[in-house]
């Protein structure tokens, strides 16, 4: 350890075994206390930083959606002395990708860069989230390039579909809301100023390192970058909420020749009890492509549609379980039957021993495919740390999943699958009304 | 384009952005007596596999009337063998911990699985036993055809823009088999049967028609024995030959549009007939391939771009602008640039300032200093490339089945940096011609045809010609 750096490297670690060899996972914590999770990786002359802060655009004033959207878009249009240009032109100069973006619950970045320009590339990012300027024709440029986004989601009936679920799910609290015109125009410079530093804190960062980099290399580096944030930030709590429990359909008459169906209800969160039951039964309904039951029924032996599919969604303040469909318009009925028809076969009977042991096999032997390249490796230790499953979680996973039983997977289909629970959006033209 | 996750359009935009020639790739490579090449790319990091099997036949290979029958067989490819049920290859992937899907383009079709290395094994007896024994069966093909035909609205019919792409395509291709959608006229998949599926099979799944490239942990020496048992003893058969018409030379602009109550968002797109690597070339080995990915690169490539600093910064008449080109196409191909106007720009306007633009650039042509920045940043692309072990195994697989070598892979970063100034400038003008193009305009309806209630109308008009006002 170098003098005056008094960097706290080690401490835990996980081994992530995959069969013959092992990534491992180390824990850096920089002097100033701000930790990460790094897998070095000196094979190729590349790293990859990716970080997540617990605020996302649920945290975006009534009225003023797309708030946080616009500010990450404007990160990267200049900061300190650099204007948008001069600041794109070094990142272009110095084939360094950078990016942030805001879902519902998290605000994210991803920085790649070579080797040899390690350092300006964690100073980039470090003006880029203290020092960010938001000058006037950039915000203007960025607000312009908002509303088009805006515009050709509302010509998108997946997009029209998904807004309105959302909206019909969580009702007046903010998980419901999406940006508009209206919205974006009233985001101001005086509201995107003051915006990092007040949402920004050291205390929802989580940061994943993958690449040609030492822990000391980092541990520098992770205080010059994220050491000029607040330790802490205070921000309105979000409630938590519960979709409806009674069903209903919504149609958006659109002229078009295919039906577009979305639809949700309550499902779970991830530090439920019963996630790993969920998942595997997920998988067998209809997050498993063509091993699902509802592909099978739905596309193989009827050929309704291209594709069908359920997911568990785990907000940070809702647990939903979401599916889609799209069929052709005179299909809608028939197809919504068939999908609610295996929802109640997968809580009247048990799965079977074969189609459990597949899903079981599939959910442990896909995970390490994810570690594609050093970004997907990065993103992982991000998305970990962000659900708090612990450094260690890479090695308790597999037994997580080995120990869902058939029982199991039918109680938590009988606490999920309700199907007259399920609010149901289609977008298109169905016959009839649907109700 | 068989499933959700992959479509190939997608996977083309992903290439054409980072090309990623390089030698850094290292690949060995040998040919199965049977005439199959095979490609091995290692990437040690994780004990993990890309198995791809590349077959040399596209939507290009169709002929009329069946158009969309390589797609079609892209997935009558998952309905079983003599000895695997329908279906049920995609289930032993999964139930082995793999994830696998298929793609169709122009030029190519092709299946991959991503597994643990121990499972490589058992993927090449299952894909060879499909390339030897398909059962093709009407059973299994009448509800497919269905699938592919929602697949069909679902990318195409319901998605104005997409129509309106198909629409240029159809214009700048006036002959031969680039001239139709990958997935087929709608009244093509009516219309062909089983007995049309069986014979493409027949015709063109060979082994001397397909590339194996494997990538990832495993050696050339590992795999060779496996490559011989598995796909080995598949005996050759005749090919037919692969025909790329050259296009009639173009004499006349074109200029689409459709209009849909649905747009709410106008859009702007042009297509050139290009020159690809081996087609239609101007001179020289490579033609125009090399300076024309240069080219998009610095007129339509990020922020920094020629003509994103001009429309969207500069002149504020764009939102976004963005140009695309990939020479590795067995015939000539597409030089793409699209726009979206700002809220309140007339669509006419943006076109009058982009098309001013471009003819500068083919009179002026670039600068030095432009040139060199796009050479630093695919350079540095060479770099990233090599991360991932899939993206090796994709730039094989589309420059082996477009007429390429694996020598013209290795050899890109040296010719991109070698390409000048002058060589772009002129290539810039040889492409840059309207007689080479086709514009398309994305417009929302005309109000008389907007069949809105009277308040809608009245908003919708202020939407339309004021938007900035709202």
């Amino acid at each position: 350890m170098r003098a005056g750096l008094r960097a706290v490297i080690g401490g835990l670690t996980g081994l992530w075994l995959t069969a013959a060899s092992a990534v491992t996972i180390e824990k850096v914590t920089s002097a100033q206390g701000i930790e990460a999770w790094l897998v070095e990786d000196h094979n190729n002359p590349i790293i990859a930083c990716h970080f997540s802060f617990a605020v996302g655009a649920a945290s975006d004033p009534d009225g003023k959606s797309g708030l946080a959207a616009m500010a990450a878009d404007l990160l990267d249009e200049g900061a300190g002395d650099l204007d948008s240009q001069a600041y794109q032109g070094r990142l272009e100069d110095l084939a360094i990708a950078l990016s942030f973006a805001v879902d519902t619950d998290n605000f994210s970045g991803q920085l790649k860069t070579l080797r040899e320009n390690r350092d300006s590339a964690f100073h980039l990012l470090g003006l880029a989230l203290t020092a960010p300027r938001f000058d006037e024709a950039a915000v203007e440029r960025v607000r312009g390039q908002t509303l088009t986004a805006i515009k050709q989601e509302e010509q998108e009936p997946q997009a029209l579909a998904n807004h309105a679920l959302a909206a019909a799910l969580f009702a007046d609290h903010p998980y419901g809301r999406t940006r508009s015109s209206d919205t974006v125009l009233a985001i101001t410079r005086t509201d995107l100023a003051p915006w990092v530093p007040t949402h920004l804190a050291k205390d929802r960062l989580v940061i994943g390192v993958v690449g040609d980099i030492t822990p000391l290399q980092l541990a520098g580096l992770l205080d010059s970058t994220f050491g000029g944030l607040p330790a802490t930030v205070s921000l309105p709590p979000i409630p938590d909420i519960s979709p409806p429990t009674q069903g209903r359909t919504l149609v958006i008459r659109r002229p078009i020749p295919q039906s577009v169906v979305e639809f949700g209800k309550s499902g779970i969160k991830r530090g439920d009890p019963d996630w790993y039951n969920a998942t595997v039964m997920n998988y067998i309904l209809g997050g498993g492509s063509f091993s699902s039951r509802l592909m099978t029924e739905v596309r193989v032996k009827r050929g309704l549609a291209y594709g069908v599919s359920t997911s568990l969604m785990p907000y940070r303040h809702a647990g939903v379980l979401e599916g889609e469909v799209a069929t052709r318009n005179d299909k809608v009925t028939a197809s919504l039957a068939v999908i609610k028809d295996e929802w109640r076969r997968m809580e009247s009977e048990d799965v079977s021993a074969a189609e459990l042991s597949a899903a079981k096999t599939y959910l442990n032997g896909a995970f390490p495919l994810q570690m594609d390249s050093t970004r997907s490796i990065a993103s992982l230790l991000v998305a970990v740390q962000k659900d708090h499953l612990g450094i260690d979680y890479f090695d308790r996973r597999a037994s997580l999943i080995s120990s869902v039983d058939a029982p199991h997977i039918r109680a938590v289909a009988k606490r999920l699958l309700d199907p007259d629970a399920l609010t149901i959006v289609v977008v298109g033209d169905p016959p009839g009304t649907l109700e | 384009m068989r499933r959700f996750s992959v479509p190939v359009f997608l996977l083309m935009i992903l290439l054409s952005q980072s090309p990623l020639r390089a030698q850094i790739f290292a690949p060995q490579s040998f040919t199965l007596k049977n005439g199959m090449q095979v490609v091995v790319i290692p990437n040690h990091r994780v004990p993990v596999v890309s198995h791809m099997v590349w077959y040399k036949v596209g939507s290009a290979d169709e002929i009329d009337g069946k158009t969309g029958l390589a797609h079609m067989v892209e997935h009558m490819m998952f309905k079983g063998t003599k000895k695997v049920g329908p279906e049920q290859f995609s289930r032993l992937v999964a139930a082995n911990g793999g994830q696998e899907n298929a793609f169709t383009n122009e030029d190519y079709t092709a299946f991959f699985q991503n597994v643990a290395k121990d499972k490589l094994p058992l993927m090449m007896q299952l894909e060879a036993d499909r390339m030897a024994n398909l059962a093709l069966r009407d059973a299994d093909f009448q509800p497919e055809r269905q699938v592919v035909i929602e697949e069909r609205r679902m990318r195409t019919e319901n998605e104005p823009e997409a129509l309106l792409q198909e629409q240029m395509r159809a214009a700048l291709f006036l002959d031969g088999g680039y001239h139709h959608p990958v997935i087929g006229w709608h009244q093509d998949i009516d219309a062909y049967q089983i007995a049309d599926v069986v014979d493409f099979h027949r015709r063109w799944y060979a082994p001397n028609n397909a590339i194996l490239v494997v990538s990832g942990d495993i050696t050339a020496d590992q795999l060779r024995p496996l490559a011989e048992k598995y796909y080995g003893v598949i005996p050759p058969r005749p090919l037919p030959v692969r025909v790329r018409r050259p296009e009639p030379e173009p004499v006349a602009a074109r200029q689409l549009e459709i209009r849909d109550q649905d747009v709410h968002q106008p859009s702007w797109a042009r297509y050139y007939l290009a020159p690809s690597y081996h087609v239609g070339a101007h001179s020289g080995e490579h033609g125009d391939g090399d300076p024309l990915q240069l080219l998009a690169e610095i007129i339509g490539s990020g922020p920094t771009s020629r003509l994103y600093q001009e429309l969207v910064v500069e002149q504020k008449l764009a939102a976004s602008v963005s140009a695309e080109y990939d020479p590795d196409s067995l015939g000539q191909t597409i030089f793409a640039i699209a726009a979206t106007p700002q809220a309140g720009v007339d669509i006419e306007v943006l076109q009058t300032a982009l098309v001013n633009s471009l003819k500068k650039i083919a009179l002026s042509g670039v600068s030095q200093a432009e040139l060199e920045r796009a050479q630093r940043k695919l350079r540095a692309d060479v770099i990233y490339a090599k991360d991932s072990y899939h993206t090796g195994a994709m730039v094989f697989g589309q420059v082996l089945t477009t007429g390429g070598t694996i020598a013209d892979v290795e050899d890109w970063p040296r010719r991109i940096a070698a390409v000048s100034k002058v060589q772009i400038d002129e290539a810039a003008k040889r492409l840059l011609l309207d007689q080479r193009s086709v514009t398309g305009l994305l417009l929302p309806a005309k109000l008389a045809e907007a069949t809105l209630p009277p308040d809608d109308e009245a908003q919708s008009a202020q939407g339309l010609l004021g938007g900035a006002v709202r």
